[in-house]
């Protein structure tokens, strides 16, 4: 593979995985926030 | 017709901008703004982080239906202009990547909408997520020109599941809801392939002007509308909403059918010259928002 070829690669990889990390640390803080709203109808 | 290569494999993993791409996050705007109207107009008010996560799960729902669509269609998208420049038919991603998005995407947003909301809401998604995926883009659309009139159907359960999301049952508002758009999108859909039909001829797509010609198109777009502003109006006389929304619908409504009657007595042709098509179409995107809006309004302002 080309060097500009395998450093575009490594550039959208890691953009990806700085999405991909934003993306479950706002699910994880979604299911907490979720899980206080049901503790709070008894559910 | 001559059959265009669909390059399998994109040198590069794809940009994340393109795996957004494939959400259709324009008709998504529509299909949250309707299922967030539907939650808002529902009798209960669920508490604002689970509200929030079905009118998400709707999104997410919405861009799986979108993306499963061009995973499909990517060789029919490299065939017509307006859609050759997405993801797939362009080479910039993988077909897999999409399926596996896609099919991801769909069961995320459903089981997510089960333990936030409740299961029949998360049934309701379901049943549209299949309903667009197996019904209108497997089956129907390459098949029969009544494409888009079954297939709108997928396009109408936003305000229902957000109706259900919020009450946990199916009432008869939210299922005129589901009627009013049912009923708009044949004249809003044959509006734009009035004005395209050379881009669906071209794919092979039994569109209904390129099946039935241009005269019935617009007979049926007038039919049509006509249905779904009765549709529209029937909530207040039934007792459902109150005047804010009863004169908003009857004036709106009446609009549309003005504009579609002009499209009814139109003979042209040519593209160029389709100014009331064009118009009737930019026309029903504002009708359905501003309908939506009249029906929250009534709902919390006048209610």
């Amino acid at each position: 593979m080309r060097p500009e070829l395998e450093q575009e690669v490594v550039r959208r990889q890691r953009e990806r995985a700085r999405i991909m990390a934003v993306l479950l640390g706002a699910f994880v803080v979604l299911l907490f926030l979720i899980t206080v709203a049901k503790v709070g109808m008894n559910w | 017709m001559p059959a265009i290569e669909i390059p399998q494999t994109a040198a590069l993993p794809a940009d994340w901008r393109d795996f957004l791409a494939l959400t259709k996050p324009r008709v998504m705007s529509l299909v949250v703004f309707s299922g967030l109207c539907g939650l808002l107009a529902a009798p209960v008010m669920p508490p604002l982080v689970l509200g929030f996560t079905a009118i998400l799960c709707i999104a997410l729902g919405a861009g799986a239906c979108g993306a499963l669509n061009q995973w499909y269609e990517a060789e029919l998208d490299g065939r017509m202009r307006r859609t050759a420049r997405r993801p797939l038919p362009a080479g910039r991603m993988e077909r897999q990547s999409a399926l596996h998005f896609g099919v991801g995407l769909a069961a995320f947003s459903v089981l997510l909408m089960g333990l936030a909301a409740n299961w029949l809401a998360a049934a309701l998604l379901t049943v549209s997520i299949l309903f667009y995926v197996l019904v209108y883009t497997v089956w129907l659309k390459p098949r029969t020109a009544q494409n888009i009139v079954i297939g709108g159907a997928a396009g109408a359960f936003p305000p229902l599941i957000g109706w259900v999301a919020a009450s946990g049952r199916v009432e008869l508002l939210p299922v005129l809801l589901f009627a009013i758009i049912f009923l708009w999108t044949p004249p809003h859909f044959w509006a734009l392939s009035l004005f395209v039909r050379s881009d669906y001829a071209a794919a092979g797509i039994p569109m209904l002007p390129v099946v039935a010609g241009l005269a019935a198109t617009r007979r049926q777009m007038f039919l049509y509308s006509l249905a779904m502003a009765a549709a529209a109006v029937a909530p207040w006389p039934l007792g459902l909403t109150g005047p804010v929304y009863g004169a908003s619908a009857a004036i709106l409504s009446g609009v549309f059918v003005v504009l579609a009657s002009r499209v009814l007595s139109s003979r042209a042709t040519e593209p160029g010259q389709m100014g009331a098509e064009k118009h009737l179409f930019a026309y029903s995107v504002f009708y359905l928002f501003a309908l939506f809006t009249a029906l929250v309004a009534d709902r919390w302002v006048a209610g």
